[in-house]
């Protein structure tokens, strides 16, 4: 294998090149990245379906002949150039012309069936890259579907059991070559980015992702007093400046009000103190609204602001964490899924409808810890919504199947979905054969469940009406909700003795249903599934499972240099992780890792980098993103390793993937 | 009527189920109460509840009888309203629960006792719960509603009533046994009996024509 220097594309000495080809500098259609892309997943779907049918072996050889070359680490040179499409603060306002709303993330459809990738390219200068087919289709029936029941048949006549699809095939880096090129010295785009600055000064070691304490670090305290709550303001107004000094120190705002300017939702402060900053930003938007032009984001004293326009609400993110306009556009996306998935859009409509200076915050009493609880996740930094991915347990594939049997024959006829979740991960899920579930939905889902306290707090069986806006934004569906403690005293009544370690240690049976009154019928199931999973051992695996955590870096690439990685089966719409023990276990530690990948992100997903491989390194770590049309892979070393050691490691973890594809992933998942 | 366990226990001894309702205002203190009941725990900083919670708990009355309560803790929002003639309708039981230092709530109370006379079954036992007694203890003067008053209304309703803390556990376990003992235990319908422990009961609603009712509108 010859090592090309001479760009990020790999020249192709053989085989298929349609994803090299995709870097051609002039797209086709003139929809910039969005078409070319869109090709590129298509040639590669049908090449992958030809070879899943074919070949009765996996032949490796035959394999390299169809698979695309593989992109290689840019040069430094080229790196530079890229590097302008990224998020610069410096830049001021930023408006467009279109009032077109950025396209939804949660038009991905399912992680559990596989669709057509699509990228989508926003006006601001990134891209997102998802499955979906439910854009121009109701999102009842994706369009995708047939072509996703073919593609499971093919699955699940494989009798190699946990071995990997060809779908996870990818060729590895070269990383024996031109070693001297790939010691030059790069200027880390994360060592520019606001959050690292920030996030930088409060901290003087040398060596930040090593395990150190911080706890005598003055500034650092900063941050771990972001979600501290803050005091309401006296009657007498008395402590008002020395509150709104507090909140002016958090890193993260986020503001709802009515287009009307009625305060609807805010992280930080009560009414008496914001109330005049939600009057600004509601006349600042409303300027721009009325001359036709819609406000998007802007920048001031260090703090993006980013602007989000759904029917009658504005929803305003507020960062000083570094995140470009299109991340925090998704966490807006999110919450504004929260308040549809309370109220259901047509309720929503309506209220405003009927009288435009409704009082939104009545209809959605009780919801604030939801919508918090959204909130803390993007500022802490989340995986999950930084990739649109879901994250699965690991266990076997094998195992997974009896799960899978065993909710499909305790299945009773009113259910939807059922699922299985353990500590935030999903372990199963069946679904009926022409509906897929959104990773939007399943978010929202898993933080009422595992990040706002209300549920779990109860101690009891849950029947929630809530509306999934991925599956239907008009109507609700009601979800039985039942924890089951994955600690070592398993009983049968372990639902009536579970500990409150948090969400560690739970374990969720979930299923929903269409009738509101199938609560009993559902609740049957759930002692079924239980009894059964009881009797199978599956629940003993899931306990293990969840007992034993998230693999190490180490433990999955022994030796590895590598501190962290985030891998996204983008087929799959679902991502893989090591633990974040042991360099990542402070929450500044980790709110750092996850700036430094969304800086990773942010260049990759830029509109005019069309880079396929992004090699950053800075004081304080080198860093590696690798998206190919099947996956991004995001890894993070520490400072001293080489080049070379990376891509070796990112190598061994895309195989590693491969390898456990099946494991890692709920590949297909069951239907009825 | 009154079921006989039929197996493994002493002759003589009663079992019954029974299920309640809990109804009222948000932030009257409702799973609080449940909690308190259920598990003896008490969380100062609870998050509303979210649709409706289910848990079930066990007394014993004497020697011989044992009541079982599958207790039906609703969410107190406007939006949950429409849900809650699905945890009524077959309810043997409801408390309704105010905050005494809200007047409002009182009145919300009111307004379901009303509801459930209506709607519920005929012979439905309903208890006021006027909460958060331990908030009066300390400031007297935070008390919006007087004891009396409330007492009156309820002996004009028909309603067992008791001023109760789920923070200090006043009257709490009192006001579930108080409505223990007004169940009629001996007109327990078949669907409270349980002949078999292990096995579990039926709780489906016992007219498949109440549940076929409402199609789902989404």
């Amino acid at each position: 294998m010859g090592h090309d220097s001479e760009g990020s594309a790999a020249a192709s000495d053989e085989g298929n090149t349609a994803t090299d080809r995709s870097i051609a500098p002039s797209p086709p259609e003139g929809h910039g990245v969005g078409s070319t892309i869109d090709e590129t997943a298509a040639s590669v779907g049908d090449l992958q379906i030809g070879a899943e049918s074919s070949a009765t072996s996996h032949v490796p050889s035959a394999i390299h002949q169809d698979e695309p070359r593989p992109p290689l680490p840019p040069r430094p040179g080229n790196l530079d150039l890229l590097q302008e499409g990224n998020y610069s603060p410096g830049s001021s306002l930023q408006r467009s012309k279109k009032s077109a709303r950025p396209q939804l993330q949660s038009t991905a459809t399912t992680a559990l069936s596989r669709t057509d990738i699509n990228t989508q390219s926003y006006q601001d200068g990134s891209r997102e890259t998802y499955a979906a087919s439910a854009e121009t289709t109701p999102p009842s029936k994706p369009a995708g579907v047939f072509g996703s029941i073919r593609m499971f048949k093919g699955l699940g006549g494989s009798e190699t059991g946990d071995s990997a699809s060809v779908k996870s095939y990818a060729p590895t880096l070269e990383a024996g070559g031109d070693v001297e090129s790939l010691l030059g010295e790069v200027l880390g785009a994360s060592q520019g980015s606001p959050a690292w600055k920030l996030l930088s000064t409060q901290y003087e070691a040398p060596d930040p992702f090593d395990s150190v304490t911080y706890e005598d670090d003055e500034a650092t305290v900063e941050f771990y007093r972001e979600f501290d709550e803050i005091r309401a303001v006296d009657p007498d107004g008395g402590n008002e400046e020395q509150q709104l000094a507090q909140w002016q120190l958090k890193r993260k705002h986020f503001l709802i009000l009515s287009s009307a300017g009625k305060p609807i939702y805010n992280r930080h402060g009560d009414d008496n103190l914001i109330s005049g900053y939600i009057g600004i930003i509601q006349t600042i938007i409303s300027f721009y609204e009325g001359a036709n032009d819609q406000l998007k984001g802007f920048t001031a004293a260090g703090a993006r602001f980013v602007i989000m326009s759904q029917g009658p609400l504005y929803l305003v993110a507020i960062s000083k964490l570094g995140e470009n306009d299109a991340q925090l556009r998704v966490q807006l996306e999110a919450l504004y899924m929260q308040i549809l998935s309370t109220l259901t859009l047509p309720t929503l409509t309506n209220l405003f409808a009927n009288r435009a200076s409704t009082d939104l915050r009545r209809p959605l009493q009780g919801t604030e810890p939801l919508l918090s609880a959204l909130a803390d996740t993007f500022t802490r930094g989340s995986p999950p919504t930084l990739l649109s991915a879901l994250e699965c347990l690991k266990i076997r594939k094998s195992q997974r199947q009896v799960i899978n049997d065993t909710l499909l024959r305790t299945k009773c006829d009113t259910l939807l979905y059922g699922l299985v979740v353990a500590s935030g991960r999903l372990v199963s899920v069946v679904r009926p054969r022409k509906h897929s579930l959104h990773p939007s939905d399943l978010q929202l889902i898993f933080n009422m469940l595992f990040e706002a306290r209300g549920v779990k707090a109860g101690g009891g069986e849950n029947w929630i009406p809530l509306c999934l806006p991925g599956f239907n934004k008009n109507g609700y569906l009601y979800m039985y909700v039942s924890f089951v403690s994955a600690s070592e005293s398993d009983g049968e009544e372990a639902d009536d003795d579970r500990s409150e370690s948090g969400k560690q240690e739970e374990i969720a049976i979930l299923l929903i249903s269409a009738k509101k009154e199938s609560f009993y019928d559902l609740r049957k199931m759930r002692d079924a599934v239980v009894d059964q999973l009881d009797k199978n051992g599956s629940m003993s695996i899931i306990k293990a499972a969840v007992r034993r955590g998230r693999p190490t870096a180490t433990d999955i690439v022994p030796g590895t240099v590598l501190r962290h990685f985030l891998y996204k089966s983008k087929g799959n719409v679902q991502f893989t992780m090591p633990s974040y023990e042991p360099h990542f276990t402070t929450m500044l530690a980790r709110r750092r890792l996850l700036s430094l990948y969304h800086t990773l992100h942010a260049s990759v997903h830029a509109k005019n980098a069309r880079l396929k491989v992004h090699h950053c390194i800075s004081r304080d770590s080198i860093s590696l993103a690798w998206v190919t049309p099947l996956f991004e892979l995001y890894c993070v070393a520490g400072p001293h390793p080489s080049r070379n050691a990376l891509a070796q490691s990112a190598n061994k973890v895309v195989q590693w993937v491969r390898r456990e594809e099946e494991r890692v992933f709920i590949i297909g998942g069951a239907v009825f | 009527m009154t079921s006989r366990v039929s197996t493994g226990t002493r002759p003589g001894a009663r079992f019954a189920q029974f299920k309640l309702v809990l109804l009222g205002e948000s932030a009257v203190g409702k799973s609080s109460l449940v909690l308190r009941f259920v598990k003896d725990q008490f969380d100062d900083y609870r998050e509303s509840t979210i649709g409706a919670a289910f848990l079930t708990q066990t007394i014993s009355l004497d020697d011989t009888t044992t009541v079982k309560f599958e207790i039906w803790d609703t969410a107190g929002q406007e939006r949950y309203k429409s849900l809650a003639p699905m945890y009524y309708r077959n309810a043997n039981c409801a408390v309704v629960v105010y905050d005494i230092t809200q007047a409002s709530s009182l009145d919300k109370a009111k307004a379901w006792v009303k509801e459930l006379q209506r709607q519920a079954n005929e012979n439905i036992i309903i208890a006021l719960a006027g909460n958060k007694a331990d908030l009066v203890a300390e400031h007297p003067d935070k008390r919006a509603i007087t004891t009396s008053d409330a007492e009156a209304y309820a002996r004009e309703a028909g309603l067992l009533f008791s001023e109760t803390s789920a923070k200090t556990a006043e009257n709490v376990r009192e006001l579930f046994t108080a409505i223990a003992r007004k169940l009629p235990l001996e007109q327990a319908g078949a669907r409270n009996m349980r002949s078999n422990p292990r096995q579990g009961v039926d709780l489906r609603p016992e007219a498949p024509g109440t549940q076929g009712g409402g199609a789902c509108n989404c």
